[in-house]
């Protein structure tokens, strides 16, 4: 069965804006940590879905790299949260502000 | 020829940075004085060794020697030259022979000093500088020497730096020259602008273009007056005439050999050797020459009169410096060029003596205050001591000083040497025949007074100027020495505590400038005894390098011998006044009273200096202190300083209000992140 193009557009929209609004809203890093991959994979979706529709193998390629560089980077980033953690006892962004002017 | 010149200008030069680097970077090289001293004085002594070969070689007709073309812009084209003929020579001889007798007292008379190496450095420069003056070929040249010998010269007034007085005198110095120099320039600046108008070609201000009567022509008659004029205040800043005179009395600061060498005998006559360089440009300006004339003899007398009331040894032969340097410059005035140029040649004798044996005797009398130092007289800065037993009376107010007149007296019986040659030198300013002085000064008079013959009325009028300063400068030199040298000892304790005289390279120097003082007169006899050398040799009938007026009406020979002794019966008047009338030597200076009541409230003018350092203070020094202090100083504070701080205050107050937005919150540059893809995609999609 085919779907149109439009549908698979449209839950990748729909999950990236689920991933920008938690990370802009949500206090917890590893929560925005989590939305950050989702519109990764969001991303990776409309890839796909572009791929097949037009034949072109090149998309399909792209998201392995996409999610290899996701995996290294969940690796550092949960580095960095443990640490934070070990520092700060909390995981709370509004409550590391080490940057404020 | 190229070699020799080349040697005499480079030793000086070559010797001054081995001994001021060596000083400099070797500390244990300090302690040589005979090696620096040495050196020192060979590297005046060789120079003139060359230049007296040179002048025995010279056969009449000017040589350039060209050695490299120092800049060339447009029509400007300076050549590094210089210039061998008689009036260069003339001065070469002067510069190095004294040069080399000052170095050689120096040797003796620095002895012990901390800045031994840095004294014979800055002095060897000096004889540099002071030779490229008097060699140099153009004008640029001329002006390097010219800046050199105003650099020295502060350098040494201020050899004693840790006195503040001392660098305030060097200070003074230079800035008073600093006036004379501009004019200079200026001068420099209005030359080339008509020269390089007129002529094609480039032009470097060499004397043989500058001088021929073809670019002489191109000036016109104003314009020339200017620069004559402009040259003559370049020459009264270095040569210490009014109104610039006020930098030499407080040059005595320095060194006495400095005093001997650069404010007595060498540098204060470069303004004149350079208007006798000028000469033909000069005489083509009368206007100018007059006002040459009128200054100089004002000049003499009123350098005179102040001399006669100072106490300081210094001081004295000071003003006497200023008031022969006014001679000098009447006798420029009145075209008598190569007169001046003698009496440079036998002032520089007599002077340097003087100078030389006034620091021979401030050496003794240093010993002297040591001694009473030692001996609990004094206290260690020379103060009169406070204990009532050891009390000593000092003949004025403060603490004893090693060149007060007041303190000195008697002193020829503890220094025959300095006493005899200070005598010799004495008469010889006095005008006593047949000695230096007699002649020269005889001949800047029958000069003014020949000028006078030949119509100019005020000629006359500066030759009675010339007659009633010849009577001062008798009295007063007589007065320095008698007071010095005669009468009985007047330094506590002088009983038992005796001078000394100074050690042979001090004395030696003293001696052998006394016998120049004595011969160097018969260089330039009056046409009644024979006909002046230096004349036929400086003015060599009209094609020498120093030009001199043509007279129509030619002084009887009973005139001249008339105004001979007049000039005799002048000095030995003054001598045997001084001695035997005033009687300074018996009565010490109790004298001065009969001075004093003879010129009843001119004394104190006298003694005041003419109040000039206060008309000055409150005329120049104090407006423009106030002004910068009124105007600039609240300007530099508030426009300059504050656009300055305005601008940082800017900056900080809107980084103060601009950190709000950096919240260290991640989420929050998250949300400026979204906003501006949200921005750019709009933009993309709608625009």
């Amino acid at each position: 069965m085919h779907l149109a193009l439009n549908w698979y557009l449209s839950l990748s929209a729909i999950l990236f804006v689920i991933g920008v609004l938690g990370v802009l809203l949500r206090r917890n890093a590893i929560v925005i940590f989590l939305s950050i991959e989702l519109m990764l994979n969001a991303a990776n979706l409309a890839l796909v879905a572009f791929s097949q529709t037009f034949g072109d193998v090149n998309g399909q390629i792209l998201v392995f790299f996409v999610m290899s560089v996701a995996a290294a980077e969940a690796a550092v980033g949960l580095a960095i949260i443990i640490a934070l953690f070990r520092n700060r006892e909390t995981v709370n962004v509004s409550e590391i502000n080490l940057f404020r002017g | 020829m190229e070699t020799s010149v080349l040697l005499i200008i480079v030793l000086p030069l070559a010797l001054a940075a081995f001994n001021g680097l060596m000083g400099l970077f070797v500390p244990a090289y300090r302690k040589n004085e005979w090696i620096i001293g040495g050196l020192g004085t060979a590297a005046v002594a060789i120079p003139f060794v060359l230049a007296v070969k040179l002048f025995l070689g010279f056969h009449g007709e000017p040589e350039v020697v060209t050695y490299f073309t120092w800049m060339a812009a447009g029509d400007l084209q300076i050549e590094f030259a210089y210039r061998i003929d008689q009036l260069s020579l003339v001065m070469t001889l002067i510069v190095t022979g004294v040069g080399a007798l000052i170095h050689l007292y120096s040797i003796g008379y620095m002895h012990g000093d901390a800045g031994y190496w840095r004294f014979f450095a800055f002095m060897n420069l000096f004889i540099f500088a002071m030779l490229n003056l008097v060699l140099a070929e153009n004008l640029l040249v001329l002006f390097l020497g010219w800046e050199g010998v105003g650099l020295c010269s502060y350098l040494l007034i201020g050899f004693w730096y840790t006195d503040l007085k001392n660098s305030a005198a060097a200070n003074k110095a230079f800035i008073v020259n600093r006036i004379g120099d501009f004019a200079f320039l200026l001068a420099l600046f209005v030359i080339f602008a008509v020269v390089t108008e007129k002529i094609d070609g480039s032009f470097g201000f060499d004397f043989t273009t500058l001088l021929a009567p073809e670019t002489l022509n191109l000036f016109g008659a104003g314009t020339l007056l200017g620069v004559v004029l402009l040259f003559f205040v370049g020459a009264t800043g270095k040569s210490a005439q009014i109104p610039l005179f006020v930098w030499l009395p407080d040059a005595m600061a320095g060194p006495t050999p400095v005093s001997a060498l650069i404010h007595a005998a060498t540098m204060v006559t470069s303004g004149l050797y350079l208007l006798a360089r000028l000469s033909p440009m000069v005489l083509m300006a009368p206007a100018a020459m007059t006002v040459i004339a009128v200054v100089g003899a004002l000049t003499a007398i009123m350098a005179a009169t102040i001399a006669i009331t100072q106490h300081d040894i210094k001081r004295v032969l000071a003003y006497s410096t200023v008031s022969q340097l006014g001679y000098m410059f009447l006798a420029v005035g009145v075209g008598a060029y190569f007169v001046a140029i003698f009496h440079v040649m036998t002032h520089a004798f007599f002077k340097a003596c003087l100078f030389l044996g006034s620091g021979s005797v401030i050496h003794a009398m240093h010993h002297v205050e040591h001694e009473l130092e030692h001996k609990g007289v004094l206290g260690s800065n020379g103060e009169p001591n406070d204990d009532p037993l050891k009390r000593v009376e000092l003949p004025y107010e403060g603490d004893f000083d090693a060149q007060d007149m007041r303190t000195m007296g008697g002193l020829r019986k503890y220094m025959p040497w300095t006493a005899g040659t200070f005598l010799v030198a004495t008469l010889a300013i006095a005008g006593i025949p047949p000695l230096a002085g007699f002649f020269s000064k005889d001949e800047i008079l029958f000069k003014a007074f020949e000028l006078g013959y030949n119509g100019e009325m005020w000629a006359y009028f500066v030759w009675i100027v010339g007659v009633v300063t010849a009577v001062l400068t008798a009295i007063y030199m007589t007065r320095a020495y008698l007071l010095t040298f005669e009468g009985n000892p007047r330094w506590p304790d002088a009983m038992d505590t005796k001078p000394h005289e100074s050690p042979w390279t001090m004395t030696a120097p003293l001696v052998v400038l006394a016998a120049l003082a004595v011969v160097g007169g018969f260089v330039g006899l009056p046409a009644v005894l024979g006909g002046s050398k230096i004349h036929h040799f400086l003015v060599h009938d009209g094609r020498g390098p120093v030009a001199e007026p043509l007279h129509e009406l030619h002084v009887s020979p009973s005139i001249e011998w008339g105004l001979l002794f007049l000039g005799l019966a002048i000095a030995s008047g003054g001598v045997l006044f001084a001695w035997f009338v005033i009687r300074w030597g018996a009565r010490g200076p109790e004298a001065d009273a009969s001075v004093k009541r003879f010129f009843g409230p001119l004394y104190g003018t006298f003694s005041r200096k003419y109040s000039v350092d206060q008309f000055y203070q409150k005329v120049i020094v104090n407006p423009v202190v106030n002004g910068a202090r009124l105007v600039f100083a609240p300007f530099d504070e508030n426009a300059v300083d504050g656009a300055v701080n305005g601008v940082a205050k800017m900056v900080q107050g809107m980084a103060l209000r601009l950190r709000g937005i950096q919240t260290g919150v991640v989420q929050h540059y998250a949300l400026a992140f979204v906003l501006g893809v949200a921005v750019v995609l709009a933009l993309m999609l709608f625009a």
